[in-house]
């Protein structure tokens, strides 16, 4: 398990070290995902490129027209704990408040989250559900890719090999929206989520319609996903338990998940199904 | 190839020399010969390696010792006076029964610390939850968390 380490000052030094290293380093932020993966010889890199040193990349900011702007060093337990972010976007907090335990919470970060990868990603839900997009800087300059398209695979992103995820932009909520994560797993937040669920609605007129919905689902597929066949049942209608179950029917019938040590395959779809009504619910009566 | 790093441990100054891929627990125990730091699961579960890096709680087997240079680490050796007097959460763990093999206590106690820190007027459920990460085979937790809300009743004192 040897490797070599470089603590990079700044972005462009971090950028120009992966590309020197072509393929052999790896990125490390908290490491609390990276060091495992290296113990039980799932990864072999030849080099950490340690980022935490750069300056900047661990703030949250919150701006009334832009959103709210994460970095990607922003560390889980800063997202749990902020109060900007608790009374802005509540569903982040509680989403960051369910990854592991206070101590990896306090090293762990929100851009090691998503590049990591997991279906089971603690924050993705949350911040696919309230449409974030991620901000990447490589050699050939910036680009913002929406959240929902980030994922390809278990652990497997978008990102070319010097490529950095730098920041997480999400934009300002309707007034009317109410958001909901919940985490179905063995032993509360220390294990990793048999299914976890983001449920945003954006409530019409008379808080009795539906007039937006997302139903973002982890570790029932490859990747995160937005079930939107569950969310155009009921997309535009008035909301009622037949249509509710409905969806929680249809976001059951797309999961796809595997069987593994956690749960089984038929096990997680049921609970897709049960634990989509709840978020529905638990939504509603914000 | 060994990188020197300088670190401040209970608050004396070190500086080792350290292989890339150490972990902080590493360390602590085997160039400091602080061995009240423990190693159980080594995957950042069990809490028993859990230290404070800069006065937070840090699963020390997960965090590698290169990235400790410049900060300030306290292990349960550090908690205890200049004259040996016990912090009031260690006397509070053995005045509670809440030792039985000791294992994971310095991992409790510190975690605790920080938990006590952040939070002095943390309540009963909001301990049993911040301490979910750390593991206990013996006790089944009971003692443990009346231990901490009795220190957190001393602590408030302070």
């Amino acid at each position: 398990m040897e490797f070599d380490y470089i603590a990079p000052k700044s972005i462009r030094e971090a950028i120009f070290t992966l590309r020197k290293y072509d393929g052999k380093a790896k990125v490390i932020a908290g490491g609390t995902d990276l060091l495992i993966q290296i113990r039980n010889k799932e990864i072999a890199p030849e080099y950490l490129v340690d980022i935490t040193g750069i300056p900047e990349l661990d703030r949250i900011r919150y701006d009334e027209k832009e959103g709210l702007r994460i970095g990607a060093l922003t560390t889980i337990r800063t997202l749990e704990t902020s109060t900007e972010v608790q009374q802005r976007y509540p569903i982040i907090s509680e989403a960051a408040s369910q990854l592991g335990s206070m101590a990896i919470r306090n090293v762990a970060t929100i851009g090691g989250n998503l590049c990591n990868a997991a279906p089971s990603a603690e924050s993705a839900p949350a911040l696919i559900g309230l449409s974030a997009v991620v901000k990447i800087l490589g050699l050939e300059g910036e680009r913002v890719v929406p959240l929902e398209d980030f994922f390809t695979g278990p652990g497997g992103t978008i990102l070319k090999k010097e490529e950095l995820l730098v920041e997480i932009q999400v934009p300002i909520p309707s007034p009317n929206a109410r958001g909901i994560y919940l985490k179905h797993s063995t032993r509360g937040t220390i294990d990793l989520a048999i299914v976890n669920i983001a449920v945003v609605i954006t409530l019409g007129s008379q808080n009795e319609v539906c007039e937006d919905i997302k139903i973002v689902l982890g570790a029932v597929a490859s990747t995160p996903m937005r079930i939107k066949k569950a969310e155009e049942v009921l997309r535009s209608k008035r909301f009622d338990e037949d249509l509710v179950n409905q969806s929680a029917q249809v976001a059951s019938g797309e999961a796809h998940p595997i069987s593994d040590v956690r749960a089984s395959a038929e096990y997680r779809k049921e609970m897709v199904r049960v634990f989509t009504k709840r978020a529905i619910r638990e939504a509603l009566v914000q | 190839m060994k990188h020197p790093i300088k670190l401040r441990v209970n608050g004396i100054e070190e500086e080792v020399f350290v292989e890339p891929w150490w972990s902080l627990a590493y360390v602590l125990r085997e160039e400091l010969g602080l061995i009240g730091v423990k190693v159980g699961c080594d995957t950042g579960n069990c809490g028993t390696c859990t230290v404070l890096v800069n006065g937070k709680a840090v699963k020390s087997c997960l965090f590698l010792a290169l990235k400790a240079g410049g900060k300030e680490i306290t292990t349960i050796e550090g908690l205890s006076g200049r004259n040996g007097e016990l912090h009031p959460l260690q006397q509070a763990f053995i005045d509670h029964w809440a030792v039985q093999c000791g294992y994971c206590t310095p991992g409790m106690i510190i975690a605790a610390k920080a938990l006590l820190d952040e939070n002095p007027n943390a309540s009963e459920d909001e301990i049993r939850l911040g301490m979910n990460g750390n593991l206990c085979r013996c006790t089944g937790y009971v003692k443990i968390i009346e231990a901490i809300m009795a220190a957190g009743e001393k602590l408030k004192g302070y």
